[in-house]
């Protein structure tokens, strides 16, 4: 059954006849958007978000469908193509505010060379990229950001490949602005997201997520509240880590914190000052 | 209006400029790159926006976008570029965005010759994404039409919210003839319907009478839903049979409903013609002559050309010409042949495709139905 009353203070943000989400109990999304929420709530009350403005892109997989539960412009397109589409979008009517919203998967792996072109650019967009080390909306296939060993449905002798991190690979970029934030720390999710809104240029936020549904249960953690612990013992924060500290391993630790702030002319910038010339 | 000099690809790219063009996404490819090449200096000056993506996957969905932003928007490739772009293509239809995208035709399978013409991409352009759908396609014969057709591209596309397809080929692409370019208000020149109001704007999916649904623009509060799943008339998700059937069935009669506005062809010599020959785009220039030779000869030969390729006016290619025999010429190996067959179905079809790199000669087509005549 639909909720149709207003219970929560970020149900302005949703589209209530669209709750409840798919979401599996214990899965780290529903804390990643409150915060989200949260952060974009404190920039739209303050007045330095119009919330007209604000345009929702996703790709597909239970990250990427996000953007049909908010109450926002939004757009659920192709699986990887979140990343062009806006880009198309924001080029078209720089006044958008363009969030971009998707799994490991749906961002770095089969959309990874947009990713990287697009921060290459330091187009003017966030992308908000979920690692939950798993293809959780297709039934549990090895990831990009899968660690090696762990047994998926598509490596089921233990994945043998290396996994990808992406913050580092985003840094190597032009991004204006890396951080990875967790979902056992909501509060540096809204702290991130909300200085990464009020930015211009790429702007690359990797939250580091729970699916004991699907994850769980191929490393033996399909209790939700063991996930979360055990997430949440490996999430080491470091306010000012250096790139080369920013690790993602299972074993040896997951850092979180901002690995680049700055502001560099934005992709839009470079554009309008080259148009003023001619 | 004002004369000028040009070739099939500036044609294309002046077309799209008289049409409105607000936004290029590309990716090179011969023999489609003096496209970008043109608009990366033009558009800018009409207060456009010229990208060059990482690939064509990013170059359509980069469109899409643009053009749900409310920017007129279009691409141009060739044949791998064009096999990249099938997906987006599908988001484009179920979407329904306007959108042009053109693919000037070059020689495959896969890498094939870069520089060299070809026909083959006629199926694709009906078939190549997954899922049953019609978009609307053009073919044109000269760089004038290259010129004209592109125009009416975009007209459909925003008449419609559909996306169109421009079939060029890489002889009409680099073939230099004058052109005739429309100063504003000489040609007609269709932007899209938009919501009259907040609460129509909730129904981005609501047709209207003509099918159509007026399209919601970004950034104005109407919170849109821009949904690639099928959807109902909100944008949500809908995997049930009865908005499942009504979708697909409506995103295929909207195009049908239209067909005497988007059907075109040329028809010469037909009224007493005992063969027809059945072509379109660059080969036809060669049907054409190979037509008048016979003419002169005294043979009852008609003439008709496709402008439209899809979809067909089935009606209007019957009732063209009386001839008992008809035969179909193009460089490939026989595609629109299939159509013609099944639309002539009473009478004898011939397939004389001529598959070539160069342009067909006219002695080319002579020797290829001379089997039939
Ligand atoms: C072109 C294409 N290939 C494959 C799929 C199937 N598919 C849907 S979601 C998905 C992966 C989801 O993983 P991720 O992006 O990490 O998101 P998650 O569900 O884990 O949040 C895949 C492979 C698709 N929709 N489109």
């Amino acid at each position: 059954m639909a909720v149709t009353q207003y219970i929560h203070p970020l149900d302005k943000h949703l589209r209530l006849e669209r709750i409840p989400t798919l979401y599996c109990p214990g899965c780290g999304l529903g804390i990643g958007l409150a915060s989200m929420l949260r952060a974009l709530d404190s920039r739209i009350k303050e007045g330095s978000i119009d919330p007209d403005k604000v345009f929702w892109v996703g790709g597909i997989g239970c990250s990427a469908r996000m953007v049909f539960y908010v109450n926002y412009d939004s757009a659920h397109v192709i699986h990887g193509r979140a990343i062009p589409f806006a880009i198309g979008a924001v080029l078209a009517n720089p006044e958008l505010k363009a969030i971009v919203v998707g799994g490991d998967g749906d961002i770095a792996g089969i959309g990874g060379n947009h990713l990287l072109h697009a921060a290459r650019r330091n187009v003017d967009l966030i992308v908000v990229m979920f690692t939950n080390f798993v293809y959780a909306m297709t039934g549990g296939q090895v990831a990009p950001t899968t660690p090696r060993g762990v047994k998926t449905t598509t490596t089921p002798r233990g994945n043998p490949e290396y996994p990808m991190n992406a913050v580092k690979l985003v840094t190597s970029l032009n991004a204006n602005y890396v951080a990875r934030a967790s979902i056992t720390t909501p509060h540096y999710i809204e702290q991130y997201f909300y200085k990464a809104l009020g930015k211009k240029g790429f702007r690359f936020i990797e939250v580091v997520s729970a699916c004991p549904e699907v994850y769980g249960r191929h490393i033996g953690l399909r209790n939700p509240v063991e996930m979360y612990n055990e997430l949440k013992k490996r999430v080491k924060h470091k306010p000012k880590a250096s790139i080369e500290e920013a690790e993602i391993d299972w074993d040896k630790g997951i850092v979180t914190g901002e690995f680049v702030d700055r502001d560099n002319p934005s992709y839009i910038e470079i554009l309008r000052g080259e148009q003023s010339e001619i | 209006m004002r004369k000028t000099f040009t070739s099939g690809n500036m044609a294309v790219a002046e077309g799209a400029l008289t049409a409105g063009l607000k936004f290029y996404a590309g990716y090179p490819i011969t023999p489609s790159s003096e496209i970008m090449e043109y608009l990366a200096e033009k558009l800018p000056q009409h207060g456009g926006v010229v990208i060059q993506m990482e690939d064509e996957i990013g170059s359509i969905n980069a469109i899409i976008g643009a053009s749900w932003a409310g920017f007129k928007a279009m691409t141009a490739t060739s044949g791998p570029g064009f096999s990249l772009m099938a997906e987006a293509m599908g988001l484009a239809v179920i979407t329904e965005t306007p959108i042009v995208v053109v693919n000037v035709m070059r020689a495959g399978p896969s890498t094939g010759v870069p520089t060299k013409t070809s026909q083959s991409d006629v199926l694709q352009a009906r078939w190549f994404a997954h899922g049953d759908y019609l978009i609307p396609c053009y073919a044109p014969w000269s760089v004038q039409e290259a010129y004209d057709l592109t125009i009416k591209a975009f007209n459909t596309a925003e008449l419609l919210r559909t996306p169109v397809i421009l079939l060029s080929d890489a002889v009409i692409a680099h073939l230099w003839e004058p052109l005739m370019i429309y100063e504003p208000g000489e040609v007609e020149v269709i932007g899209r319907k938009i919501p009259i109001d907040k609460q129509r704007a909730k129904f981005p999916y609501k047709p209207d009478s003509d099918l159509v649904p007026p399209m919601p623009i970004l950034g104005h509060g109407y919170k849109t839903i821009i949904e690639s799943l099928t959807h109902n008339e909100r944008g949500f998700y809908a995997p049930m049979n009865t908005e499942y059937k009504a979708l697909v069935k409506r995103l295929i009669l909207k195009i049908l409903k239209r067909i005497n506005y988007i059907y075109e062809q040329e028809t010469r010599y037909c009224d007493d013609a005992e063969v027809l020959l059945v072509s379109y785009g660059s080969t036809a220039r060669s049907v054409y002559l190979a037509t008048v030779d016979y003419r002169r000869k005294g043979l009852k030969i008609g003439f008709l050309r496709l402008k439209t390729l899809w979809p067909l006016n089935e009606e209007k290619i019957l009732n063209c010409s009386r001839a008992r025999k008809i035969i179909v010429i193009e460089n490939n190996t026989g595609k629109i042949y299939f159509d013609m067959d099944r639309i002539f179905k009473d009478r004898d079809v011939y397939s004389s495709p001529v598959l070539s790199l160069e342009l067909p000669t006219p002695r080319e087509v002579s020797e290829a139905i001379e089997p039939w005549l």
